[in-house]
């Protein structure tokens, strides 16, 4: 291979995703007129938001060759606390901190479990994420708590300077997790356990510690993303993040991030749910009925992983 | 008659060079040995000999014809085997799965024959001298030396009458080693020629008939072992004269640094007592699997201990975290699971330990960052074209000096090393000497494990030899032979 070949291959490897994405916004401008506009896109940024500050946590976790099943029924359930302490008559700032705790709480419990008790994640989030989703029916008595309080409405529906208020949390939560990975010890050490616990343990690096934390971030952002979807609907549904799971375990993966750990980065997780985002949108706006629209994406998440498998043999 | 010729072959990757006019010769009665240090070519000429590679150019002939080898799948088929430093054992099966691997058995219903797969294993294993383990045996199950013989069997299952090894003792200790070459002679009266690598120039002079020279992709030369010795085999593998490399050894003895009293780990280590002075070098020998490994972790505080401590600076050890803080480095003898993140950059490996030292409240600050690693990889003279390079692109060498380099920087009192240089070549072997040497003068206490006696006693002032967990004597360097180390090692009483 010469020399200008390689470069472009590295270059391919690097931006993938950003190139599959690109490609998908043009063949998005061919479908509709409708998608370029300040609008529609500021839609598709509001609407991939709950995935989105999921995704981060599930980035984190899986970066420590970690998985987070439990994401949906977290939500869910501390979607549910915050619209109980809310209702009870707690002023939102006391509502906002105690859901954002209630979420760290549920996730070092399951960091815990993994890193402690030698639980394989797999397991231990799936039953987390039944006792979370049990929970929430126990709270919301199987219906929805409908909430009132009008200035709750502003974390899920407000806008500064015209900018969702969901958006600018999940870019505020990205940015800030970028520099966390790239510029602290804790987020280096994230790397070092995803690619090797044996010799990150070995270098005095405190592998427990790394995984409770990146779980209980996981749900707290969990909770985070409780607070839009509740302020949204302005209730908690007992059913709230079915399979959300799955949308933010695709996200990280069609961002390139690898599912055994160790490479990957919460940008390239963005990318992944803005992509997803993005079909969600065209295939609406085509008007492509909502069972076909499940298997459009199911395709795409399959061709962008093949394709990404493919780039990344040409950049080795 | 010749087995196997190779005539002029090329190799390059892209616009590197690998192998350059390779002229070789295999007879159906040799042993030869492939030598060079890591990144001489050996590893490729030995692909493209098993098909993993096609040469740039060159022929290959197979008993005077010109054969094309297509695949590894190909050359099997041709009768070249190749066993490779890493085995491809699957550890969960069976003996007789492994061998059988891909090619099961059937009988007349179309279902696995295990009758016949078992009892042709049994004669399989009987060859390679490991008759006594059962072909339903896990592999988990067996030990190293094991696998390497079940590897051997696999190889000889495909009728093969080329044997190619890369570095097979290189996880044998001397007993393991001395059944190996002895079933590399037996092979090979039977008619199989074989070609193995190594770094160890002891097994040359013990099986092989030819030595063959790599150097920098170029053939250096190929000696019958009659007509030549270590010397001269040293520099024609480095291409320069190499009168000692290990350097001379200053006598000082300073403070204590570490005390280890009545240390026991749970079916591991037995009672051990230790002492290491300031810029002493404590050299730890014995069979593979004899304590040693346990010895060190338990040191580094890995590993729960069931009585006695192991105390520095006044404090007792119970975490790595805390060694680490107290400072004590442990470079492990398993250097791609325990040592570095393969997929994470050099600059990365250096510094992992170091994180908390060099954070600002967490915050790393990228300039002192690259300073550290820059000196590093200087002092070491780790050769890497950036320290972004992942750090599995790296030679063996170069590999363990990123080990080193990231120990040396959390500042250790005590540096525990374990194998220091397994797989690494003959040049880097003389570099870290001197590295071990410079540090013990400027006052660190090191401990040296080590399974290859030479290293032992070229450079500890004091050795130590351990049997099943327990330290079974103490020598000092002058009163230090191959004998008593080994005399102690097997368990004997009184040395």
């Amino acid at each position: 291979m010469n020399d200008r070949l390689l470069q472009s291959a590295l270059f391919l490897d690097k931006f993938r995703v950003l190139i599959i994405f690109i490609l998908l916004l043009f063949v998005a401008s061919m479908v509709s007129d409708v998608f370029f506009t300040v609008t529609n896109l500021m839609n598709v940024l509001r609407q991939v938001s709950i995935v989105g500050i999921i995704a981060v946590g599930m980035t984190l976790v899986i970066l420590t060759s970690g998985i987070d099943l439990s994401v949906g029924s977290v939500m869910a359930v501390t979607g549910a606390v915050a619209a109980g302490i809310l209702t009870a008559g707690f002023p939102l700032p006391v509502v906002i901190v105690l859901t954002l705790v209630a979420g760290l709480v549920i996730g070092a419990f399951n960091g815990v479990v993994i890193a402690k008790g030698n639980v394989p994640p797999f397991i231990a989030t799936l039953a987390m994420m039944v006792i979370a989703r049990g929970v929430t029916l126990v709270i919301t008595g199987g219906s929805p708590t409908v909430i009132s309080d009008a200035t709750y409405r502003f974390i899920g529906g407000g806008r500064i300077l015209g900018i969702p208020f969901p958006v600018i949390l999940m870019l505020g939560i990205i940015a800030v997790m970028y520099w966390v990975l790239k510029n602290t010890t804790f987020g280096r050490n994230i790397y070092a356990v995803g690619g090797n616990e044996e010799a990150a343990r070995l270098s005095g690096i405190n592998v427990t510690k790394i995984k409770i934390s990146v779980y209980a971030l996981t749900g707290m952002f969990a909770a985070v993303s409780a607070l839009i979807y509740t302020s949204r609907l302005m209730s908690a549904q007992p059913n709230a993040g079915q399979m959300l799971e799955l949308d933010a375990i695709a996200a990280v993966i069609i961002g390139g991030t690898r599912l055994t750990g160790g490479k990957g980065g919460v940008i390239g997780t963005l990318i992944g749910a803005l992509i997803m985002g993005v079909l969600d949108n065209i295939l609406n706006l085509a008007n492509v009925s909502p069972f076909y629209q499940d298997i459009a994406k199911g395709l795409v998440i399959l061709v962008a992983v093949l394709l990404d498998s493919k780039l990344s043999k040409i950049g080795k | 008659m010749s087995l196997l010729t190779l005539k002029d072959v090329h190799k390059s990757f892209g616009p590197v060079q690998v192998l350059e006019g390779i002229d070789f010769e295999l007879n159906r009665d040799e042993i030869v040995a492939l030598l060079g240090e890591n990144g001489a070519g050996k590893s490729t000429l030995m692909k493209i000999i098993a098909g993993v590679h096609s040469p740039s150019s060159g022929k290959l002939l197979l008993e005077g014809k010109e054969v094309a080898i297509q695949s590894p799948k190909h050359s099997q088929q041709l009768g070249i085997s190749i066993i490779h430093q890493e085995f491809n054992l699957l550890r969960d099966m069976s003996i007789a799965e492994n061998i059988f691997l891909g090619r099961m058995k059937k009988n007349r219903f179309g279902t696995v024959d295990w009758k016949r797969m078992f009892s042709e294993t049994e004669v399989l294993l009987k060859r390679v001298g490991i008759g006594h383990l059962s072909p339903k045996q896990l592999v988990m199950e067996c030990s190293i030396a094991e696998q390497q013989l079940i590897e051997i069997a696999k190889a000889l299952s495909f009728d093969a009458n080329i044997l190619i090894m890369d570095e097979p003792s290189a996880t044998l200790n001397n007993e393991e080693t001395d059944n190996l070459m002895q079933l590399m002679k037996e092979l090979n009266e039977q008619h199989i020629g074989i070609i193995f690598i190594t770094h160890r120039l002891e097994e040359v002079f013990r099986v092989a008939d030819k030595a063959v020279v790599l150097r920098d992709g170029h053939l250096i030369g190929e000696r019958r072992v009659t007509d030549t010795d270590k010397d001269e085999i040293i520099s024609m593998m480095v291409g320069r004269e190499l009168k000692d490399i290990y350097p001379e050894r200053n006598i000082q003895s300073g403070d204590n640094l570490l005390d280890v009293s009545s240390l026991s780990v749970k079916g591991k280590l037995h009672d051990v007592n230790l002492t290491l002075r300031k810029g002493e070098i404590l050299g730890v020998a014995g069979l593979m699997g004899s304590g040693q490994t346990a010895l060190s972790k338990a040191m580094f505080g890995l590993l729960s201990i069931e009585s006695g401590e192991v105390r520095i600076n006044g404090t007792s050890v119970r975490s790595p975290q805390q060694a680490i803080s107290e400072g004590i480095a442990l470079l492990t003898d398993d250097r791609k699971s325990e040592g570095l993140v393969l997929e994470l950059s050099v600059a990365e490996n250096i510094l992992m330990p170091n994180y908390r030292t060099i954070s600002n409240r967490g915050y790393l600050p990228k300039k002192k960052m690259k300073t550290i690693v820059n000196q590093w990889i200087k002092e070491l003279s780790i050769k890497t074209s950036t320290p972004e390079v992942e750090v599995r692109t790296l030679s063996g060498g170069n590999q363990q000096k990123v080990v080193l380099g990231k120990w040396l920087e959390t500042k250790p009192q005590v540096l525990i090393l374990n194998e220091p240089t397994r797989g690494v070549d003959v040049g880097a072997k003389s570099e870290i000497y001197k590295l071990i040497k410079n540090l013990a003068d400027e006052g660190m206490g090191i401990i040296l494990i080590s399974s290859e006696m030479p290293e032992i006693l070229g450079l500890s002032h004091r050795v130590l030899v351990m049997n099943e967990g327990r330290i079974t004597g103490e020598l000092d360097i002058h009163e230090a032979t191959q004998e008593k180390i080994f005399a102690y090692a097997v368990g004997g009483e009184n040395g």
